[in-house]
């Protein structure tokens, strides 16, 4: 991976170099860490217009045909069948101890017609998606057709603008609200779009063939409110949103409800649901539902730093008694609260909103308070 | 005066015994943009390449190494109120802190600042 004569490219190589973007090698792919105004300008931009980021490393495919929906919950702790034409959902794909494979977003493009096209869209991690296409055709491979998108690219229109730059080259786009989307003509190219995002704020992600993509991300940045941003932003903006990154924050050593992410578990796959259980490691991951207290041994919290010292990944934390009780998996300073902020793991008795710990900063210990996440108010639009 | 560089990419401005160090514009460029330093405290003493301090961006951590054996004298305390001055002026007003030679010798063998400039193009 660290090898740049091997490091692909996105469809928007060329234009990322043209604007004076730094380039770093990430999931395999040389991506825009930065570009000449910097990640803290950038981070900004985001909150108060709108940034385009190059996405194009992650992957996209369909599962297509009249079991697939019932196929992809056999791999998820998620509700995919009740999931309503022209709506997106977050899963979770789970190995079977109930440790997480990745995390992904999909789509019902009317996937009970498979006949007339109709499908299930997923958006998987970049660095996750060789991997997760493998375990996906070996595990539902001849229940449904396992259809990856390489010749697709992706981007994300994020910011409290993004919908007045992209109505203006695709009037409609904003009557869809968070988490819906459809097909539209943008700048004259053909879009799957969705009004998603990692960044917290309202905004939309685009997918596009390769051979639009230079096209349709030039005419959005012809729009007075987009400039681009790159990699770097988009953690810091996700961090603050509170949103997982997947091998910081989650990973296969991790399940679902020690991250947190309980809400991605709907009732219906829960005990006492109607399709309760029926995913890798559910056993395990039931329980936990069911009695956190005895099987939990750590949980995923947020975290505000009470002195202005930024605190990173794999900082120790400890209690006020100087017991070790976890350690932090994703901080920075966040650039528009201007406080560090983090996420991290801690035994469950230090779990609790206002708990003070402490983080070890070169050997100082860096007073810190469990906090409520999103860390940024979250401004989706939901109509 | 003379201005003095290492392969860590500081510089050391030299007034007689003194030596005022800071991070190069190069630094502070590959760095992004600064929001946290750690100073030394005033009176430690350091023996060269011990880590005197520490600055943050974003996105990544970066030790501050004593470019020469000696007394830290003087912070900047500006700096630490505004870490920015770092990236907007990081040979001037962004300076980290000031330190008494102990072996003034230890200055023949850094960079003047043609060698660093050819250093850094390739760094």
């Amino acid at each position: 991976m660290s090898n740049p004569e091997i490091l692909l490219k996105t469809p928007l190589h060329d234009l990322h170099v043209e604007l004076g973007a730094r380039m770093v090698p990430f999931a395999g792919y040389s991506m825009p860490v930065q570009y000449p105004a910097g990640l803290m300008a950038e981070h900004l931009h985001t909150r108060q217009a709108a940034g385009l980021f190059d996405v194009s490393h992650m992957g996209q495919l369909r599962l297509v045909g009249p079991d697939a929906a019932a196929a992809l919950e056999s791999l998820m702790p998620v509700d995919v069948m009740d999931l309503p034409v022209g709506k997106q959902r977050y899963g979770l794909l789970l190995n079977d101890e109930g440790g997480v494979i990745d995390d992904l977003m999909f789509f019902n493009r009317n996937m009970a017609d498979s006949a007339n096209g109709g499908d299930l869209f997923l958006i998987v991690n970049g660095a996750c998606k060789v991997g997760d296409i493998a375990h996906i055709q070996q595990k539902i491979g001849s229940r449904c057709r396992v259809i990856p998108m390489p010749e697709m690219a992706l981007m994300a229109l994020q910011g409290p603008q993004a919908v007045t730059a992209l109505q203006r080259l695709a009037p409609g786009v904003e009557k869809l609200v968070f988490m819906t989307g459809g097909r539209f003509t943008v700048a004259g190219c053909d879009c799957f779009l969705t009004r998603s995002g990692y960044t917290g704020e309202d905004g939309f992600e685009i997918s596009v063939h390769e051979s639009q993509a230079d096209t349709l991300a030039r005419a959005l940045l012809a729009q007075p409110e987009v400039k681009p941003v790159g990699l770097g932003a988009r953690n810091s903006l996700r961090l603050e949103a509170g949103l997982c990154l997947y091998g910081n924050d989650i990973d296969t050593s991790t399940t679902p409800v020690e991250a947190s992410l309980n809400w991605a578990i709907q009732k219906v796959r829960r005990t006492g649901g109607a399709r309760a259980g029926g995913f890798p490691g559910a056993d395990k991951i039931l329980a936990q539902l069911a009695d956190p207290a005895v099987t939990l041994t750590r949980k995923r919290v947020g975290l505000v730093a009470l002195e202005r010292i930024p605190v990173r990944d794999h900082t120790e934390l400890q209690s006020t008694d100087g017991a070790a009780i976890g350690e932090v998996t994703s901080g920075l300073l966040g650039p528009s609260i201007n406080q560090p902020v983090a996420m991290g793991y801690v035994r469950p008795e230090f779990a609790a909103i206002g708990t003070r710990v402490n983080a070890m900063v070169r050997g100082k210990a860096v007073p810190m308070e469990v906090s409520a996440m999103p860390f940024v108010p979250n401004r989706y639009f939901r109509g | 005066m003379t201005v003095k560089y290492t392969e860590d990419h500081e510089w050391l401005k030299i007034e007689g015994d003194t030596a005022t160090v800071g991070i190069t514009v190069h630094a502070q460029d590959a760095l992004g943009d600064v929001v946290f330093v750690d100073l030394p405290a005033v009176g430690t003493v350091f023996a060269q390449k011990e880590t005197a301090g520490v600055v943050e961006s974003v996105k990544a951590a970066a030790d501050v190494y004593m470019p020469v054996s000696g007394e830290v004298i003087e912070v900047n305390e500006a700096l630490r109120d505004d870490p920015s001055l770092a990236n907007s002026d990081p040979l001037g007003a962004g300076w980290f802190f000031k330190v008494k030679l102990s072996d003034a010798s230890q200055l023949d063998a850094l960079m003047d600042e043609t060698s660093y400039t050819a250093f850094s193009a390739n760094a």
